[in-house]
């Protein structure tokens, strides 16, 4: 008897559920943005290996207790970072090619170049080692070696500083890769760690920075074969954006960020930032 | 197997442990992509019902470009709104870049195509059904667009929840307007991605078994509201 009734008011109740959850979420949807006054923050522009690491989350905490500044990392190759810099995107940036850097800082995009921190690189490839180049000291010789019998390379293509210094490798050793590309060299055109999980599945050799690859989960068959030559050293850069191209950078915190991490605190926080007891990045005094 | 086996574990965890950058990620996630389909189905339903009840020139036309964008690659979109959102874009003032509001304006321009087609199909046969009822009476445009609305209101469920489908799987619009920042932007997908790049490849999949078991308590909730709501029609 009931039931008839029981079943419209039912109806009724179960459109009225879903206009409200319409509204709340609507609602939800605009306050994203008035959500009362933020603490300061800034944008930093960096590159994969730092964040993949878990460097930035090491040392960012630390930051931002002393000084009451939030650091917002966006993570992108050296490349697209540079871009992101270049349009006003951020206002700190922090990556590894120095002589984009110093393009960066000379075209007037930046304010100056202030060196870091470094590690080194190092040519990972798999333990049969088919190019025999495992402990050649010569870094640009090795990429030869591994051209002349044509063993599978991943590199990452994408116009990171991974990527450069790695072109600039081959172009040491009087190779170009590029001609054989999609043969045994293979260009993944994406970060660091997706480039390695390439590698470790087809058995590749490539170029990686070091503590990507030591914090670097699913390395299966991989290892370090090259290591140790001088020019396999790694520096990282960071620079202020110039308030002159981007009148909204936020000078005072960039540079604050800037001071910080050359600070002995600061340097001590990278210098302890360790895993499975090695320590992954070394501060420059 | 022994991979989804390690990654079941690392999701049953993960939920165990009640781990607070999760939740975050968690309902950032859902904010994102809810706020977005709902403003999306605001706009996108009465934008559909129009286009299945009335007759203009380009209409047809109209059709096909909707149909059409339903297949543009999220990628394209995150792009064309960080240009737009970017410092040295038109709308960079706004300072709108790397937020969640970037995020949803992203989805729901990927959104929005979807649930216009849809509803203009769900409501295209409605309308066929009750043309000759409505025009009888001499029921005004708006009556229709009203009547045709309400009595779908149940079937549109479905194109609301494909679009849902979309915003919360997407990664290349969120990771290049959002940016995959830590605690400000990082939602499910950009996090699995993330994971991903570092080699931990249980972890990725299991923070993807997460997502579908929240994409599933979604559409229980809405197949239940149906079911509830429109007894007569249950299948």
């Amino acid at each position: 008897m009931l039931l008839g009734p029981m079943v419209d008011l039912a109806r009724a109740v179960a459109a009225r559920l879903i206009a409200t959850a319409l509204i709340v979420v609507a609602a939800t949807a605009f306050s994203t943005q008035s959500s009362g006054a933020e603490p300061s923050y800034i944008t930093v522009a960096s590159t994969t290996s730092t964040q993949n690491s878990g460097l930035f989350r090491h040392i960012l905490p630390k930051f931002t207790e002393t000084s009451g500044i939030e650091v917002r990392v966006v993570a992108v190759g050296t490349g697209a970072a540079i871009r992101l810099a270049r349009s006003g995107d951020a206002d700190v940036l922090l990556v590894h090619h120095k002589a984009s850097e110093e393009k960066f800082v000379a075209e007037g995009f930046g304010v100056r170049r202030y060196p870091v921190m470094f590690n080194d690189f190092v040519i990972v490839g798999p333990s049969a080692d088919p190019a025999r180049s495992a402990r050649e000291p010569d870094a640009a010789k090795a990429l030869v070696m591994i051209a002349r019998v044509g063993a599978a390379f991943v590199s990452r293509g994408d116009n990171s500083g991974t990527h450069k210094r790695e072109v600039e490798f081959w172009a040491m050793g009087g190779i170009d890769p590029s001609a054989a590309s999609g043969t045994w060299y293979r260009q993944t055109g994406s970060g660091m760690g997706a480039t390695l999980n390439v590698g470790a599945a087809m058995g590749a050799y490539a170029l990686s920075d070091r503590s990507t690859w030591l914090s670097f989960a699913n390395k299966r068959d991989l290892r370090v074969l090259v290591e140790g030559d001088p020019r396999l050293r790694n520096e990282y850069g960071v620079i202020l954006i110039s308030k002159k191209r981007h009148g909204h950078v936020k000078s005072r915190e960039g540079q604050a960020f800037i001071d910080w991490l050359r600070s002995v605190a600061g340097r001590s926080a990278i210098n302890g930032f360790r895993i499975g007891g090695k320590r992954l990045f070394t501060a420059i005094e | 197997m022994q991979a989804f086996l390690d990654a079941f574990t690392a999701a049953l965890r993960l939920v165990a442990s009640g781990d607070q950058d999760l939740i975050r990620i968690i309902l950032l996630s859902l904010k994102v992509s809810l706020s977005a389909v709902c403003i999306a189905a605001l706009i996108g339903i009465p934008l559909g019902g129009l286009i299945a009840l009335s007759r203009f020139p380009g209409r047809q036309a109209l059709i096909v470009m909707f149909n059409a964008l339903m297949g543009l690659p999220p990628v394209v979109v995150g792009l064309m709104v960080y240009v737009v959102l970017s410092r040295s874009g038109p709308f960079g003032v706004l300072n709108l870049l790397f937020t969640p509001t970037a995020m949803i304006i992203a989805q729901v321009i990927l959104v929005l195509p979807i649930i216009v087609s849809l509803t203009r199909q769900t409501l295209h046969s409605l309308w066929l059904e009750y043309r000759e009822t409505l025009q009888s009476v001499a029921a005004t445009p708006a009556q229709c667009l009203a009547a045709v609305l309400w009595d779908g209101r149940f079937m549109l469920i479905t194109a609301i929840l494909v679009g849902l489908g979309r915003a919360i799987a997407e990664v290349g619009a969120v990771m290049i307007v959002g940016g995959n920042i830590d605690n400000v932007t990082r939602v499910m997908t950009t996090a699995i991605a993330l994971e991903a790049s570092k080699g931990d490849l249980a972890l990725a999949l299991g923070l993807g078994f997460i997502l579908l078991m929240i994409s599933m308590a979604l559409n229980i909730l809405a197949h239940g509201l149906t079911a509830f709501g429109e007894p007569e029609r249950r299948s």
